[in-house]
């Protein structure tokens, strides 16, 4: 039986520390991409007008025999309109619009010379290493074949059906695993004229192609629905899943319209331990859970939104032109095409995302990235008064440091604080406002 | 009685505070001083090139904070022009006396038509069920001292029915026109835009059927044609029809209690239908019995002119 797989895709946690780049003032130094989240669909949508291409990643990690995915599209999608496409572009894109850590040097005290505050460096890295009797049957059931093709190692069937108990029943016949409550939204679907787009691995022409992993589905269509359907991924799902949206559009950016879309908490300082492997991922993870709870009923999450021609700090280099084609940029013609990319993240289930996601292009351009700083203090040595003060309003600084952590992710303040250099002891009572006036004078 | 622009005016304020400091409404404190002080100066060259001896700060506050809590833009001299337009519209378009659109409505949709740089964020208020609450109560007192709640509930009641109406037929869970039921969007629209006595129809019946057309429209919109948007485009398409729905159902006009001096009595006598007078001589007070939201000496001249003509 194959199992169905609707919007899923499975991803092993893995910490990514990138190696650091230099540059002048800040120093990019981490990222942390959408391999850290357990059952994360990642889905590329390209859209100008009513035309609308979409990139579904598959992460699927079992028996490809097992393999099938069931997406419900707005319209009829002839042969020409599905490509398979390379999963690197989509990688290319997680990892440019990623959160990122920078980190800042704090200059001696001792000379007045403060750098801080410059404008920053644009720190430019490497990209990212980064069958036809059963028609009768068919027919019988109510369901209609529209078409059926092969493209690439898929085997791909548009469907439509009258009832949706024949298209549950069709399934079932021909080897999909339903999974109980389905039957209902498949129902809903096709009362709204939506067809399914169902898709299984073949197995001949994918080892004839040669490649391991099963390469993300493309689907061009044009309708005025710009929308993506989350329903069906809820509906047998053992608790929230992940789903990120890179929308590439040409005027501005992306937000749904039947959800708050929420800005990530951003440009920050934070304890500087978080540059240690695995800590920066492991705080972005634990900061996104607990916006997610916080915020009820959940948002979706804004993580990035930037004019694709430029980043600062660039986690890696912007896509390129013919990248951005590859993902589906069809007014890409000119040397440089205005494409705005925004990232949204949300975390799904049935009780707080009860209908799909429908989306809006807005004509806001005002950038937006998920960007925490590492500030290191000094530690050149006492040499001058001005050293004093400085050691002191560092202690301040890490103490803020280690209580907006604890905010942000719910971790135990003490941990952070001893980790943060501030020992284990009580946390002490802020000085008082006449305390920091003559203080170091 | 109190004016009721008083509560709106809180209310609306309050809601841009919540919405600024909780919610994080795309707007900065720059973008409100500019919107709210462009309405309240358009509306002070209005009232003089119109004649009026005051100006109307309340109604001008109304529109300004709509705006602020609505209109969307990266560029300060559209918000501007939107802010302009919003005000002027009430003045430039009119129809025996009683300006056509809503004033925010007919600025928004004349902006997003004029222009793509400006947008409105539906989903910006979430779907807090505590959050509805409010807006619902706070929106109904507002509307019950406006005395014109008919045309809020009969409008809710028909877009429930029609979200109900196509999740069943679609055999949606009911929990999907609920989700859409508590939109910020919907509430703020339903309480403090539909709701505006001056722009709909004078008669009960005529509200009635000036919600259900609304209604339609705005379903139309999001659910057959697929565009965000759908209640502020269906008000300021049905709002030229108010004028039909008024020769054909009519009704006396309202009158914004503690609205200006001048006026006339002639419109309430104009509006006939002897008992609907009522209604605006009550809230009226009886001394500015034909004034409304412009009060002033050109809504009094047009009045009395109407008054000979008729």
């Amino acid at each position: 039986m194959k199992k169905v797989a609707v919007w899923l895709a499975f991803a092993a946690v893995v910490a990514s520390s990138a190696p650091s780049l230099r540059a002048f003032c800040g120093f990019y130094i981490s990222k942390a991409d959408t391999k850290l989240f357990n059952k994360a669909s990642q889905v590329v949508l390209v859209r100008d007008g009513d035309r609308t291409v979409m990139t579904m990643v598959n992460d699927y990690k079992g028996d490809l025999k097992e393999f099938a995915v069931v997406i419900p599209v707005p319209t009829f999608l002839r042969r020409e309109q599905i490509h398979v496409g390379d999963k690197k572009f989509v990688d290319h894109l997680d990892a440019y619009s990623a959160p990122r850590l920078v980190e800042y040097f704090d200059p001696d005290p001792c000379r007045m010379t403060m750098m801080e505050r410059l404008p920053m460096a644009a720190v430019a890295g490497s990209p990212a290493p980064r069958a036809q009797d059963a028609a009768g049957r068919a027919r019988s059931l109510g369901v209609t074949i529209d078409a059926q093709y092969t493209v690439g190692e898929y085997d791909i069937l548009i469907l439509s059906a009258q009832q949706s108990a024949g298209l549950e029943t069709w399934l079932r016949e021909n080897g999909y695993k339903i999974p109980a409550g389905a039957s209902s939204v498949l129902a809903s679907y096709l009362r709204q004229n939506m067809r399914f787009f169902v898709a299984k691995v073949n197995l001949a022409e994918q080892s004839k192609l040669g490649f391991s992993n099963l390469r993300p589905l493309q689907v061009a269509y044009e309708s005025p629905k710009f929308m993506l359907p989350i329903r069906l991924g809820t509906v047998n799902a053992d608790g929230a899943q992940e789903l990120f949206v890179y929308a590439l559009t040409r005027k501005g950016r992306v937000e749904t319209t039947n959800y708050r879309t929420v800005k990530l908490p951003s440009d920050m300082e934070l304890p500087v331990y978080l540059k240690e492997q695995g800590e920066f991922a492991k705080f972005y993870k634990a900061m996104f859970t607990r916006q997610a709870e916080q915020e009820g009923p959940r948002p979706v999450f804004l993580e990035y939104a930037w004019d694709m021609k430029w980043c600062d700090p660039c986690a890696v280099n912007p896509l390129s032109n013919e990248e951005l084609r590859q993902l589906g940029v069809f007014w890409s013609e000119g040397a440089a095409p205005d494409v705005f990319l925004t990232r949204l993240h949300v975390r799904y289930d049935k009780a707080n995302f009860p209908e799909d996601l429908v989306f809006q292009e807005t004509a806001d351009r005002a950038n937006f990235q998920g960007r925490y700083v590492l500030r290191h203090p000094f530690l050149g040595g006492d040499t001058c008064p001005a050293a004093t003060a400085y050691m002191r309003s560092v202690t301040d600084r890490r103490e803020q440091e280690a209580r907006r952590l604890a905010s942000l992710t719910g971790w135990d303040l003490a941990e952070i604080r001893k980790r943060n250099g501030l020992g284990a002891g009580p946390a002490p009572q802020p000085a008082m406002w006449w305390e920091r006036l003559w203080r170091g004078r | 009685m109190a004016d009721p622009r008083q509560y709106q005016i809180a209310v609306l304020g309050s809601l841009l505070v919540y919405g600024m400091g909780w919610l994080g409404f795309d707007i900065t404190l720059a973008r409100v001083v500019l919107l709210l002080s462009t309405v309240i100066t358009t509306q002070a060259l209005c009232d003089s090139l119109s004649g009026n001896r005051t100006i109307n700060v309340k109604s001008a506050l109304i529109s300004g904070l709509s705006l602020c809590l609505l209109c969307r833009t990266n560029h300060p001299e559209l918000a501007y022009l939107a802010a302009v337009i919003t005000i002027a519209s009430k003045f430039l378009i009119r129809f025996r006396g009683k300006h056509i659109f809503n004033p925010t409505n007919g600025g928004l949709v004349a902006m997003l038509l004029l222009t793509d740089q400006v947008w409105v964020s539906p989903g910006q208020w979430g779907t807090v069920a505590s959050f509805a609450f409010l807006m619902a109560c706070l929106g109904a007192l507002v509307v019950n001292r406006a005395a014109r709640s008919d045309v809020t509930y009969a409008f809710i009641g028909f877009y429930s029915a029609l979200l109900f109406g196509r999740s069943i037929y679609v055999g949606e869970p009911l929990t999907i026109p609920l989700h859409r039921l508590e939109s910020g969007a919907l509430l703020l629209f339903t309480f403090f835009m539909i709701s505006d006595p001056k722009t709909t129809p004078d008669s009960r019946a005529g509200r009635v059927l000036f919600a259900a057309l609304v209604a339609f429209g705005a379903w139309y919109v999001q659910f057959r044609l697929f565009r965000t948007n759908g209640l502020l485009w269906s008000l300021a398409l049905w709002s030229p029809a108010v004028p039909i729905i008024d020769r054909v159902l009519p009704g006396g006009r309202y009158v914004w209690a503690g609205a200006g001096r001048a006026g006339g009595a002639g419109r309430a006598g104009r509006a006939g239908g002897a008992g609907r007078a009522g209604r605006a001589g009550r809230a009226g007070g009886g001394e500015n019995g034909g004034a409304y939201e412009e009060s002033g000496g050109l809504v009094g001249l047009r009045s009395r002119r109407r008054v000979v003509g008729a």
